[in-house]
């Protein structure tokens, strides 16, 4: 591996340890105000859960792009793919939120409890950083119609791949989070 | 990028990608931050020495902080302190000093060509200079700066009505430290990646100069902080600007009722806090990094115990991430775990004592050369010592209960912390100038400085400590309306006499540092003798620093006064003789 493509890994990795950093903030704040008390507590609405199988499926797919690889063939339709599960996710999680305001649980104003507000941060902070992983993708898949990726280059894909399963396993750790704690 | 290549003024010197012009892009906003920041300081120190009187020094602010009589209006003296604290501890302390000396120095001293990525490092200098433009701007919005403290405690940070700046100053103020946060986490990112990847041949981590191991904890320190402050601020922008109820609990303003229920302003502190601490190590290990290198050189001896100083380096760095409770003893904190964070507070003792015992020990029966660059790094220590003495008070609870919130801590912080860095800074400066220009500054100006800058920044903060003892409240706009004071005024007299004083004699440096830009003496390539491989690089700035190959190291970074050698100094690139031993 040359430096280069090292240094460029390291790079996101690191970026990604600060990324946890912050989300360790925000649910390291989650604890402390539950403790404080007046917490109000409700179900987490089902798209939450269909949006994780589907993040999870997500990544499994995108397994296969390297296979692909292997294989000489092009790994444009895997990532189109993962790209429209992406989208699945983001509606997803759109209509969870919609389901929460029908419960009555609101992210700001009067009758809003930090609990619900909690819920929505984390959610939106995720999807921010997924839309980051769209991108990506969305980049990669120019890529690959293009060509440009062979077994011996693929590093814009090897970064996309990072990145976007650390988005699924983040959500994982977010959502388990939410439930349980 | 080996090769030097044809520049435009635009690429050279304004969008460059050259780590160096970066560097130097970092370090002349960061003064000009540190004046504004230190001209803030000499306006509220005006007000405390003749409180409700007029002065020249008013001419300096908008027209509307000033009363009929002439005198600085009570909410615009909370303003000063606020952005005088912000500037100073971000603007000037963590961008100023780590992205000048982090850019100039790790590639010169790691023996590469440039950053990893020459685009993030010129992103993460646009980005602070975004955030200055509009932490600047918002100092001239009607209703005036932030005002709530450098700290934003909430509520009088989340709710715009508060005070006059806690509205669009205070919007200001968060978006403004938001685009510094991802301007420095760029540039962590990038240093730490430059430092793992692009050590030239031969440079092993144990050969690396203490000034870049200092850098690299100081990156790490801000990658994992700086999120939580960023996460700390999302809350906050939440509770201020859509409703929610983070931070915010059973408040009535102006008879009004809100809503907010059950949020914690102690949350706001915890979360800020543990960005807080580690901060005050952002600011303060790049200080004492360079004041290895300087001390070292000018000692012509090798640095005593490197291991013991990187291994310190790595204890404080670690312990900054536990210790963030001691700044909270007083918001009513269980007081068992207020002991714990006096255990852990009083632990960095440890690895801060035996940074000052190497210290110590290799300035001991050195054949020291008193350039002004040593004075600012002996300087270092010092106050890093007469500092951290008054820590040891303040990290415990017990003891600490009984002068929160006075001088005491003003005292304190502004030694171990302001200081140390601020002359590590200037160490930092005079010593590198011939690298960054290609020119000497001037020495005997640079005494006059050093001496000056010394016995006023003293005769400021040394006396703090008996107002605070005396139970003298910080951030009061007046001092005079509590007869239980009126004894202090002279205290505070003398304090604003050095205040003054001390901001005068800078423009003995600023006249030294843009004077010697053009008409300083031209340098010879390594004019300390020194070993490190920056000084191998020819005069003449080049975007590749080294021409043709790139050098090669041969062992470790502070063989000075070897014996078996002739010069009292061997470069890191000349080769091990025959069954000599590297350390």
């Amino acid at each position: 591996m040359s430096v280069n493509i090292k240094a460029i890994k390291q790079l996101l990795w690191i970026g990604i340890g600060s990324i946890c950093m912050f989300f360790a903030g925000l649910t390291s704040a989650y604890i402390v105000r539950k403790a404080e008390g007046n917490w109000m507590s409700f179900e987490i609405p089902d798209p939450f859960i269909y949006s994780t199988v589907v993040i999870i499926i997500s990544s499994i797919v995108l397994t296969f792009a390297k296979s692909k690889l292997k294989q000489e063939a092009s790994p444009f339709k895997i990532i189109l793919t993962v790209f429209i599960l992406g989208i699945i996710f983001t509606a997803l999680q759109v209509n969870g939120w919609k389901e929460l305001t029908n419960q009555g649980v609101f992210l700001t104003g009067e009758g809003s409890n930090a609990a619900g507000s909690f819920l929505y941060i984390l959610t939106l902070a995720h999807l921010v950083h997924l839309v980051g992983g769209l991108v990506a993708l969305l980049f990669s898949s120019v890529s690959a119609v293009k060509g440009k990726y062979s077994l011996e280059n693929s590093i814009g894909l090897d970064l996309t791949s990072t990145y976007w399963h650390f988005l699924g396993i983040l959500w994982l750790y977010l959502f388990f989070f939410l439930k349980y704690v | 990028m080996s090769d030097h290549h044809k520049e435009t003024f635009i690429t050279k010197y304004i969008f460059s990608l050259d780590h160096k012009m970066i560097a130097k892009q970092f370090l002349l906003t960061g003064m000009f931050m540190a004046l504004v920041g230190m001209l803030m300081s000499a306006i509220f120190r005006v007000q405390l020495a003749n409180p409700g009187e007029s002065s020249i020094l008013y001419n300096f602010l908008p027209s509307h902080w000033i009363n009929e009589v002439g005198a600085l209006n009570p909410d615009k003296y909370l303003a000063l302190v606020t952005m005088h604290g912000t500037i100073l501890v971000f603007w000037v302390l963590t961008a100023g000093l780590s992205g000048t000396f982090a850019n100039f120095l790790i590639p010169l001293q790691i023996g590469a060509r440039d950053m990893a990525s020459g685009f993030i490092n010129m992103l993460s200098y646009w980005f602070f200079f975004a955030a200055t433009v509009v932490l600047i701007w918002s100092i001239y919005v009607p209703s005036g700066p932030a005002s709530g403290g450098w700290t934003i405690y909430p509520p009088l940070s989340a709710l715009p009505q508060s005070i006059p700046g806690s509205g669009t100053g205070m919007t200001l103020w968060l978006v403004a430290i938001t685009l510094f946060i991802v301007g420095s986490l760029l540039g962590g990112l990038n240093y730490i990646v430059t430092i793992l990847n692009l050590r030239t041949k031969g440079m092993s981590m144990k050969r690396l100069p203490l000034t870049v191991w200092a850098l690299f904890f100081t990156a790490i320190l801000g990658v994992l902080s700086f999120p939580v402050l960023l996460s700390c601020g999302l809350l906050l922008i939440f509770d201020r600007s859509f409703g929610t109820s983070f931070y915010l609990s059973d408040i009535v303003i102006n008879g009004e009722v809100l809503h907010n229920i059950g949020g914690s302003p102690i949350l706001f502190e915890h979360l800020f806090w543990f960005l807080g601490h580690p901060e005050v190590y952002i600011i303060l290990l790049p200080a004492l990094g360079i004041t290895s290198e300087i001390i070292a050189t000018n000692s012509r001896k090798p640095i005593f115990g490197y291991k013991a100083m990187v291994g310190s380096l790595l204890a404080i760095a670690f312990l900054s991430f536990v210790v963030w409770g001691h700044h909270m003893f007083m918001t009513g904190m269980n007081p068992f775990l207020g002991s714990v964070f006096t255990f852990t507070t009083l632990l960095i003792a440890i690895p801060s004592a035996v940074k000052v015992f190497n210290f110590l020990a290799t300035l001991w029966k050195a054949n020291i050369r008193f350039t002004p660059a040593m004075l600012f790094a002996i300087a270092t220590v010092s106050t890093f010592i007469t500092g951290g003495l008054t820590g040891l008070i303040l990290g415990d609870s017990a003891l600490d209960i009984n002068v929160h919130d006075t001088y005491f801590v003003v005292g304190h912080f502004h030694i171990v912390m302001g200081l140390s860095a601020i002359y590590g800074m200037l160490a930092g400066v005079y010593h590198w100038f011939p690298k960054m220009y290609g020119r000497m500054m001037n020495k005997s100006l640079g005494y006059i400085h050093f001496w000056t800058t010394f016995i006023c920044a003293y005769g400021v903060f040394f006396p703090m400590h008996f107002l605070g003892l005396a139970g003298l409240p910080r951030r009061y706009y007046t001092n005079s309306s509590f007869p239980m004071f009126d004894g202090l005024s002279d205290i505070n007299s003398i304090i604003t006499f050095f205040a003054l004083s001390g901001a005068v004699v800078q423009v003995i440096f600023l006249f030294n540092f843009f004077y010697s830009i053009f008409k300083g003496p031209k340098t010879t390539k390594n004019p300390w003798k020194s070993t490190t491989l920056e000084w191998t690089t020819p005069v003449e700035r080049i975007h590749g620093n080294w021409p043709g190959e790139l050098p090669e190291v041969k062992r470790w970074a502070y063989d000075y006064s070897k014996p078996g050698y002739e010069d009292d100094f061997v470069p890191q690139t000349v080769e091990l003789k025959e069954g000599e031993k590297d350390v």
